[in-house]
């Protein structure tokens, strides 16, 4: 077996090769968004109404929703930043991919199901179940929109590297490029769509991720400790807690945020609506973290891999990110078929988790926002579908310029304070809003308000804005992620505010909610 | 009716408990490993085999308790709570 591997043709990494047009790779790349576009004018047909816009009418089966869930998490943040992070830095990466992991149970023991229970759309609608509906739709769809600029500035500086890599177009071509595919999807296809090239898209990066990570294993007898010696030998240290968490306040203020930041992305929580019920939702929890958690135990080899094999040097020419990689690994050991079958997974992992997002800020926006508080809640569907594909090519123009703006990040390090704003801002309304029957609007309200705007504020004031791009001597704000504090301010504020407030009717509905989530 | 109401309150009281406690050994086995990075990191710099350091070894494990607590929710989710929901939901 070990010899077939060897036999392999074997490219040695040469990073002046890379970076100019690759035909192997195009045809790849022009296949798989020939077979996508493909699914998406076949779904087309079948979206009829907003509920299929959204949600797919309820019919997702459980299985097929966990690959979707699995779909729409494991990100080019998670293939590219975090093999990426692992390369260059060690150990240290691996506290990503494990605090990306361990915000699934909680998602699965304290909202999948209620939410399925309680809402139509969006999380908003439970949020706002019992309480004023106006006010808790403006701050959600805040917070929500917040959330979906961080997670989206990643995936396109993720995908204007790759399609630089490849194509050797400019880096801010490759980014309207991958905008415009997006667009192009989520108008016509909705969330069918969407789902669909979220499955085919999971499937593949396990696929590719697995077949990466046998290729690199069988280099090393099939014992990740020898990979894992072999790579602490060539780099001294990498086995150990290192820079990325020299403050050891950073190390938890990023461990919060990734923990709590799972169970308030919006596009993960629609999902669960996709789904008949709330046992369906349970089920396709606990197929996603199976995926999900595989995946994430292979990037402990696809980065140290890349490490030992393409060398930490050659990696940080490409990019300082480190987000090639992977690439580059598959380059080195499959040649350039290899690189462009891992480049088109890549790619339509980008591209499917844009749509994604997209598509639940496409509901913030128009549900939300203009449906419900505009016209309150009397719009046809006709009118909300427009609404919606209009905030659709709204929100890609928007992702197309932040990513222009972001350029030359670790993509698993945006996405890490993504998870902050979203555990900051929707998080503790979320839990608050369906277990405890004093929590009132004014409280809801000020948490998610408190909880996006102080993280935002941090964000800005931390080094990486700061010293990294600003070129400023020193940072206000000593810590990279804002979790540590924001998160806290955020169920403080919920809290404090509620027990200052009353609000008879939120309170007497409670029951009804109580109902609702377990029935 | 009132039965009703009490037994559903009943229920999400105990469904409550269950999740909650679940979510905190979660939260005390991650913060647990994170703690340790924060504040002892030679400790998980140690090898316990070669090219095996303690701090791998233990995020494997922090991976493989997720599952498992998962694993546990569900068992209790299928046998114990979707039953009290039925008969509730045939009163």
């Amino acid at each position: 077996m070990n010899n077939l591997w060897y036999s392999l043709p074997l490219a040695t990494v040469n990073p002046a090769s890379l970076g100019h047009f690759n035909p192997l790779a195009i045809a790849f790349f022009i296949l798989f968004v020939a077979i996508s576009l493909g699914i998406t004018y076949w779904a087309a047909n079948l979206t009829k109404n907003t509920s299929h816009f959204y949600t797919a009418g309820g019919n997702i089966s459980a299985f097929q929703n966990g690959l979707a869930l699995a779909g729409d998490f494991m990100s080019a943040a998670s293939f590219l930043g975090i093999a990426g992070l692992v390369a260059l830095n060690g150990f240290d990466g691996l506290i990503y991919s494990i605090g990306f992991l361990v915000g699934w149970p909680l998602v699965m023991f304290l909202i999948a199901e209620p939410l399925r229970n309680l809402g139509k759309y969006t999380f908003a609608d439970v949020v706002a179940y019992r309480l004023q509906q106006t006010p808790v739709r403006i701050a959600a769809a805040i917070g929500t929109l917040a959330v979906i600029s961080f997670y989206l500035i990643a995936q396109m500086v993720g995908a204007g590297e790759l399609i630089k890599l490849l194509f050797g177009f400019e880096y801010e071509l490759a980014v309207v490029i991958v905008g415009c595919v997006m667009m192009a999807y989520v108008i016509f296809g909705g969330m069918i769509a969407t789902t669909w090239v979220q499955i085919i898209k999971a499937i593949l990066l396990l696929g590719g991720t697995v077949l990466l990570a046998v290729l690199v294993l069988a280099k090393f007898g099939f014992n990740p400790t020898t990979l894992f010696a072999a790579a602490a030998t060539k780099y001294s240290g990498v086995l150990a807690p290192g820079k990325l968490v020299s403050d050891p306040f950073d190390a938890i203020s990023l461990g919060m945020s990734l923990m709590f930041g799972t169970g308030g992305l919006p596009h993960i929580l629609m999902r669960f609506y996709t789904v008949s019920d709330a046992k369906a939702a349970r089920d396709s929890v606990t197929y996603a973290t199976a995926f999900i958690g595989v995946f994430y135990l292979l990037t402990f080899i696809l980065g140290f891999g890349a490490m030992v094999l393409v060398g930490q040097e050659a990696i940080k020419q490409i990019g300082t990110g480190g987000n090639m990689a992977a690439p580059m690994l598959a380059q080195f050991l499959g040649g350039n078929a290899f690189l462009g079958f891992i480049a088109a997974v890549s790619f339509a992992t980008i591209l499917a988790v844009v749509a994604g997002l997209t598509l639940s800020g496409a509901a913030a926006l128009s549900h939300d926002l203009w449906v419900n508080v505009v016209r309150s809640g009397h719009a046809n569907e006709t009118e909300q579908l427009r609404v919606a594909r209009f905030a659709t090519m709204l929100l890609g123009a928007f992702a197309i310029l932040l990513g222009i703006l972001f350029k030359g990040q670790n993509v698993a390090y945006m996405v890490g304070l993504a998870f902050a704003i979203a555990a900051s801002g929707n998080f503790p309304a979320l839990l608050l809003s369906m277990l405890w029957r004093r929590f009132t609007t004014t409280g809801a309200v000020a948490s998610m308000l408190v909880g996006t705007f102080s993280s935002l504020i941090l964000i800005y004031f931390s080094p990486t804005i700061q010293v990294t791009i600003l070129k400023h001597a020193s940072a206000p704000f000593p810590l990279k992620n804002p979790g540590l504090i924001s998160i806290p301010l955020a169920f403080l504020v919920g809290i404090v505010v509620s027990l200052l407030t009353s609000e008879q009717q939120a309170q007497e509905k409670f029951a009804e909610v109580e109902n609702r989530i377990h029935s | 009716m009132e039965d009703r109401t009490q037994a559903i309150q009943a229920l999400a009281t105990k469904r409550w408990r269950v999740s909650l406690m679940l979510s905190g050994a979660m939260m005390f086995i991650y913060f647990g490993f994170i703690l340790l990075i924060a504040f002892n990191k030679p400790l998980l710099g140690s090898l316990v085999i070669p090219g095996l350091s303690l701090g791998i070894l233990l995020g494997v494990l922090v991976i493989t308790s997720a599952w498992i607590l998962i694993f546990i929710y569900v068992r209790w989710a299928n046998n114990s709570y979707d039953n009290e929901i039925a008969r509730l939901s045939r009163k």
